[in-house]
């Protein structure tokens, strides 16, 4: 599904070259719920937007789902991200002015799924996530254990190969976080791929493999 | 993905009605300004009869002074003397033709209610009306031997018939014009001729149209000028035998291919007229279309110019500041953008999305500016207030609608390009860090 080898990337200013990742290889397997777990600025993130083909990297080579992301422009990875990937994001990242159903149906709008179908996805998926009653309203009205849940209905939607989850509880308390995250559990046990960054081992624990990651270098545990 | 576009836009500029309002109204600003004048421009310069482009020429001659020599084709006289416009008139060479000046006339009623009053008059030949497609209500024109027998006929125009007949058919009656009994053959129906393309003025057509031997014959009252570059000898025979020019005349040929045949044919008389101590100036006759009559006509009125420029000028500012607005709204979007571009937007979706922003922008910005047109217009149309011509030049029309409309959408989108090409450039991994 996922297979990294040797990726790194360095950021870059007039001054100072920061290295971000290094050389970094990964293997995630179809079905597998994979956490990296790491310290703040260990690396997580920036791991997280490469994957995510949210940022290019230096050197190495990725391929996602078989296909060599490296050569691709950017129309090409966004189609890739559009129809492969699903994020799920420590703030939520709901646009405030579109209501439930209009943040869901985000990913299939560039799909170009016809309306109508778009209406049954967007349904099918608000109700996998216990929200099906709140499609009008907007995310301002939702608590916050809501917004992530309507954030996990939009990261399945467009019926990704891979669920990319950053901090997925990080801004929710403890009773919410785990509904949350037994819902990413379920959707697990369903056969989704899930790869989710988290300082949180007690989390990480849950996954079916953890990886560590220290000043951009993975560290197999398990 | 139109649609889809549209929809975001639509809450974009909800999210920020008011930064949206001054967008919108930078440029209606802008437009309001520059369309105002452009509309007068368009106005004075319009042809109104484009269907004749082709085939009407205005006919110059250059019997000036010889005293005062210039390679100047702005130099020879836009008018010409009886001789030689009362000589081309007997030639063959153009398919219709007429020589025209304007006059001034008493009309005595025969209904005793009915008071004396002046009319304006133009006296032409019997071709001016199907050169100039006047519409007729009743009657027609003169005949050819009424041109040549000087004839009391005249043509009315629509409003001289209704003030003297009523609604009522009134050619083969008689009317009373400086005194004299002109017998009624034409009635003309209404006739929107602006500019009056054949003396380029604002005023309606004339009230009565009557033959040009006839009013040369009852020495009408000329209005229009008359340049003479030397001395009027003494008496009616001695200004028609001089060399003062004070006759418009027009020429329509079967198509534009013999223009230059009528040209030579000008250029022949006058070099057989130079024979008689006559165009001792170096050979520059010309002819021109409408259009032609038009522009040379407007050479030099550089006011309006110079207006444009300065209208044109307000609105380039007026864009600039519509661009830096943009860029600050648009790049106030990071984290929406960031978002989209995560579920799958690629650079040139947004950069779309935000030229769709911007053309519905610009479109409201365009409605507001014809709106602003429609007030600059009126203003103008205040001060102008009765002078010939203000209504037709202050009129703004269709096609200048939708070319304010359209200009809002063009312009907004141009000053949109930058700003969308910004603000889509950034990798969504890089603004995802800030959210």
């Amino acid at each position: 599904m996922l297979e990294m080898k040797k990726v790194s990337k360095r950021y870059r200013t007039s001054t100072v070259e920061t290295r971000a990742l290094a050389e970094l290889n990964l293997s995630v397997e179809e079905g597998e719920f994979v956490a990296i777990v790491g310290p703040s600025g260990s690396g997580k993130t920036t791991f997280l937007n490469v994957a995510g083909l949210l940022e290019s990297f230096d050197g190495g080579s990725y391929e996602l789902d078989g296909e060599n992301v490296s050569q691709l422009n950017d129309k090409q990875r966004s189609r890739l991200r559009n129809q492969k990937i699903g994020f799920v994001f420590q703030n939520f990242n709901l646009i405030p002015d579109l209501n439930v159903f209009d943040n869901v149906d985000i990913p299939l709008r560039y799909q170009r799924v016809p309306t109508w179908k778009r209406s049954e996805l967007v349904e099918s998926a608000l109700d996998t996530v216990g929200l099906k009653g709140r499609m009008r309203h907007l995310p301002g009205q939702l608590s916050g254990g809501q917004q992530q849940r309507v954030a996990i209905a939009r990261a399945l939607v467009g019926r990704p190969r891979l669920l990319l989850a950053d901090e997925p509880t990080g801004n929710l308390d403890s009773n919410t976080a785990s509904g949350v995250f037994d819902l990413l559990l379920e959707l697990h046990n369903t056969g989704s791929t899930i790869l989710m960054v988290t300082h949180e081992e007690s989390m990480a624990r849950h996954a079916t493999r953890s990886v560590q990651i220290r000043d951009g270098i993975l560290q197999v545990d398990d | 993905m139109l649609g889809y576009d549209s929809f975001l836009a639509t809450k974009a500029i909800r999210q920020h009605p008011i930064l949206s309002m001054l967008m919108a109204l930078a440029i209606a600003l802008g437009i309001g300004t520059f369309m105002t004048i452009v509309t007068i421009s368009y106005s004075i310069g319009k042809n109104p009869l484009p269907q004749k482009s082709d085939f009407l020429y205005r006919v110059q001659l250059d019997a000036g002074n010889p005293d005062r020599q210039s390679n100047d084709p702005r130099s020879r006289p836009d008018q010409l003397t009886y001789t030689d416009a009362t000589a081309l008139m007997r030639s063959t060479a153009a398919w219709r033709q007429s020589a025209m000046f304007g006059v001034q006339g008493v009309v005595r009623p025969e209904r005793e209610a009915l008071h004396p009053f002046e009319v304006s008059g133009r006296a032409v030949y019997s071709d001016f009306f199907e050169m100039f497609d006047a519409p007729f209500e009743f009657g027609g024109t003169w005949s050819t031997s009424s041109d040549e027998n000087n004839e009391r006929v005249v043509v009315l125009s629509s409003s001289t018939n209704e003030r003297l007949f009523g609604d009522q058919n009134s050619v083969g009656e008689h009317i009373s014009l400086n005194d004299e009994l002109f017998r009624i053959v034409g009635v003309l129906d209404e006739w929107d001729l602006v500019p009056r393309i054949y003396d380029l003025s604002f005023s309606p057509p004339e009230e009565t149209f009557l033959p040009f031997s006839t009013a040369v014959e009852l020495e009408f009252r000329r209005v229009g000028s008359t340049d003479c570059w030397q001395p009027s000898p003494p008496g009616r025979e001695g200004f028609l035998a001089s060399e003062c020019v004070w006759i418009q005349f027009w020429a329509e040929l079967e198509d534009s291919s013999k223009r230059d045949t009528y040209l030579s044919f000008l250029d022949s008389y006058a070099m057989e007229q130079k024979q008689f101590g006559r165009f001792q100036r170096p050979l520059n006759n010309a002819i021109h279309t409408i259009d032609e009559w038009i522009a040379y006509s407007r050479e030099g009125d550089g006011g309006l110019t110079i207006f444009a420029i300065i209208a044109l000028l307000f609105f380039i500012v007026c864009l600039i500041n519509t661009i830096g607005l943009l860029l600050a709204k648009f790049l106030s979007r990071t984290r929406e953008l960031a978002i989209h571009r995560a579920l799958g937007a690629s650079r040139r979706a947004l950069f779309w999305r935000f030229l769709v922003e911007a053309g519905c922008i610009g479109l409201a910005g365009g409605s507001l500016g014809l709106a602003f047109t429609w007030l600059g217009l009126l203003g103008i149309r205040v001060l102008l207030r009765g002078q010939d011509g203000a209504l037709h030049l202050t009129q703004l029309d269709p096609l200048l609608t939708v070319a304010t409309l359209l200009l809002g959408i063009v312009a907004s989108v141009l000053t949109a390009l930058y700003p969308a090409w910004r603000g889509s450039r950034d990798t969504p991994g890089v603004l995802l860090k800030g959210l």
